[in-house]
């Protein structure tokens, strides 16, 4: 435990002294020069605005309706635990404050996403990244788990095939994908050819470099989910299962009042951990398109990456606050709403 | 010979959804290996045959070489032997104590309740705070540290008392993933610093203590939610019968979470062997592990396609075998023995 903590908090307390400063150059040596919040201020409201929030532009229809809608639903939400009156006034106040949290997060992201003109930066494609990214893994997986759960034909070849992704260094996976979706000479060229694409390049498009990225993503953290939702539906007791098949209950049934219930901790866990690691994405952008087209792909481990490299290791260190703020806020309402509930109907 | 795809059993599928499970399978089976069967043929061709597009079956369309496998296993020799055998060395020693203390942590927090208070913690990290500021405005190191313990026990013995608010065993687990949240970007430059003071830098140890510090948190969540899904009265007759706490866990806990040991085990054997970052920034010549290898594979020429696939597929190889050992104890069976028993 002192292990840990030590290994924890020192890097803490260094990186918020670096994320206040700004690297200095002098003869024979370098500096650290305290500088402030200008690093978080550049980045939040300043000239990396545009890089790290994205182009901010006024929305269109659709992103007019999903504010309004966001609005109501909160506000509905808040009036609600308002009048049921068991809810003490210090919690309203936080709830209140959650739900103006949350209406500012959706206006910055309709306002990137769904307006003329508007550009998602590091920040938002992040949590693009993120959240694609866990959709399609935790399907993925648990339909895999599930399928070889069954007594299929060549039960231990696909499970054991099923993990080789997840052996494969990140960086090394970066460089396969590469290969694989080079146009004119990766595996899938006759592909390309015969659609006409033979010029093609994902790097041109953003919203399919990041659709390239989320493949990549996807195909390497599949058999993390896979492999600990077998763990966990191998060892449920399947004796309530077959009891209820037994009785004439349709398998969605059995699934999703005895199945379900028992994997939820477990799957709780699965999506804090992959939240977690998603967040710190950076190996298959970076690899795959350099961050490219221009800064679509950039995600803020990436652009936090890249800051270190030109040594502003000040504003690297800002970057990787906000995105300790970021995930720490995440998780936070992820545990306290999601996983406490889920527990405790376990 | 039986139809492979019949039923066995009321709650087996029937035969059509089999098989159609089986394509499934299939097609996703072939979505993971194509990737690893063109890593497998691009070792076998030569840079211009690489170049030239896309050829797919060796001798076929293309006369395969062994140059990339000799480059790496003969010139390089020893600089591809080192690397490994930290690999192999780092991933196994820090994954093994990871799960050892992991999993340990993991079954407290699901059987005893503790009540970590918050006045104690919060003395606990301000002594830690004073050390660190009296140590960097220029206070010798141990007096500072000493101090530091001083005014913990001191206050923690006089005021810690009065703070009775407390934690749970949730909020201890909470603290413990939140140490993975900060990106590795940030906690690499000082952990440089760090080693660097205790003289561990280009040192595996340094490599195999801080993998056991980031992966302990996965261990302890993943092992938390197996333990929890054990049922309490196999342990609760084992303890009415006079069986000591370790041995229920040696002889009944251990043996019926063996699927979740093993798919943990696994998880952070897998971190271990594939950790980037932190390898790059804490090593330099004698502790340097694979995954620096492949990237070192990108040289000015442009990446090396032919020698990157070789080395991806003998780091892979170990871990994959070690799947195929271990794969076996991911199967039911055993705790329905137990609990009928």
């Amino acid at each position: 435990m002192l292990l840990i903590l030590v290994l924890s908090i020192f890097p803490l307390v260094a990186s918020v002294a670096l994320s206040l400063s700004r690297l200095a150059f002098h003869q024979g040596g370098v500096d650290l020069k305290l500088i402030g919040f200008a690093n978080y201020q550049q980045l939040l409201f300043g000239l990396e605005r545009s890089h790290f929030l994205g182009v901010l532009r006024t929305p269109n229809l659709i992103g007019w309706a999903i504010v309004i809608a966001t609005a109501a639903l909160t506000a509905a939400a808040w009036i609600r635990s308002a009048r049921s009156g068991r809810v003490r006034p210090m919690g309203l106040i936080l709830r209140l404050i959650g739900g103006l949290l949350l209406l500012g997060s959706v206006w910055i992201l309709v306002q990137a996403l769904a307006s003329d003109g508007g550009r998602p930066g590091a920040l938002i494609v992040t949590l693009i990244f993120v959240f694609a990214g866990i959709l399609f893994q935790y399907t993925l997986g648990l339909g895999l788990a599930m399928l070889l759960v069954q007594q299929i034909p060549w039960r231990r070849f696909f499970r054991i095939v099923f993990l080789v992704p997840l052996t494969i260094t990140p960086v090394g996976v970066g460089y396969m994908f590469l290969m694989m979706t080079d146009t004119s000479k990766g595996p899938l060229e006759p592909i390309w050819v015969a659609l006409g694409l033979r010029n093609f390049t994902w790097v041109t498009d953003p919203w399919l470099a990041r659709l390239a990225v989320i493949i990549g993503d996807t195909w390497q953290w599949t058999p993390f989910v896979f492999i600990v939702l077998l763990a966990a539906l191998e060892s449920l007791d399947q004796e309530v299962r077959e009891a209820a098949l037994v009785d004439g209950a349709g398998r969605w049934q059995a699934f999703r009042h005895i199945t379900l219930p028992a994997i939820l901790p477990v799957t709780t866990t699965i999506v804090l951990i992959r939240l977690i690691e998603g967040f710190k994405i950076i190996d298959m952008p970076n690899i795959l398109l350099g961050g490219g087209p221009g800064t679509a792909t950039q995600s803020m481990t990436l652009q936090a990456y890249i800051d270190w490299n030109t040594l502003n290791l000040g504003r690297s260190a800002a970057i990787a606050y906000l995105l300790l703020i970021l995930v720490s806020v995440v998780a936070t309402v992820y545990v306290g709403f999601v996983r406490r509930r889920v527990t405790e109907l376990a | 010979m039986r139809n492979p795809f019949g039923r066995r059993s009321v709650t087996d599928l029937s035969p059509p959804a089999k098989l159609g499970a089986f394509v499934v399978l299939l097609f996703w089976a072939f979505v993971v290996l194509f990737p690893i069967y063109w890593l497998l043929v691009t070792s076998f061709k030569t840079p211009y045959q690489v170049d030239k597009g896309p050829f797919y079956v060796p001798f076929v369309d293309f006369q395969p070489t062994l140059d990339a496998w000799r480059y790496i296993l003969v010139e390089l020799g020893n600089d591809t032997l080192r690397p490994y055998l930290n690999t192999v060395i780092v991933g196994l020693s820090s994954s093994v104590i990871a799960l050892l203390m992991g999993a340990a942590a993991a079954y407290a927090l699901v059987r005893f309740t503790y009540r970590p208070r918050v006045g104690v913690i919060g003395l606990a990290i301000g002594s830690v705070a004073f050390a660190f500021i009296a140590t960097a405005l220029g206070a010798p190191f141990f007096l500072a540290a000493g101090s530091g313990v001083a005014i913990f026990a001191i206050l923690a013995q006089a005021i810690g008392r009065r703070f009775t608010r407390a934690m749970g065993n949730s909020d201890i687990a909470f603290w413990l993933i939140s140490q993975r949240i900060l990106p590795p970007i940030a906690v690499a430059v000082p952990l440089y610093v760090l080693y660097q003071q205790i003289g561990l830098l280009d040192n595996i140890v340094a490599l195999i203590v801080t993998y056991v510090a980031a992966n302990l948190p996965i261990v302890v969540w993943l092992m938390r939610d197996y333990f929890a899904s054990l049922p309490r009265e196999l342990e609760e007759s084992a303890a009415v019968d006079g069986a000591s706490v370790y041995r229920i866990v040696r002889s009944i806990v251990l043996p019926i979470s063996a699927p979740g040991l093993v798919a943990t085990f696994l998880i952070v054997l897998v971190f271990a062997w594939n950790e980037f970052l932190i390898a790059l920034v804490l090593t330099s010549a004698n502790a340097q592990t694979m995954p620096l290898q492949v990237a070192a594979q990108n040289a000015t020429r442009g990446p090396q396609w032919w020698a990157m696939s070789v080395l991806i597929l003998i780091m892979i190889t170990p871990v994959v075998a070690m799947a195929v050992a271990l794969e076996r104890f991911i199967t039911r069976g055993i705790l329905v023995g137990a609990l009928k028993g």
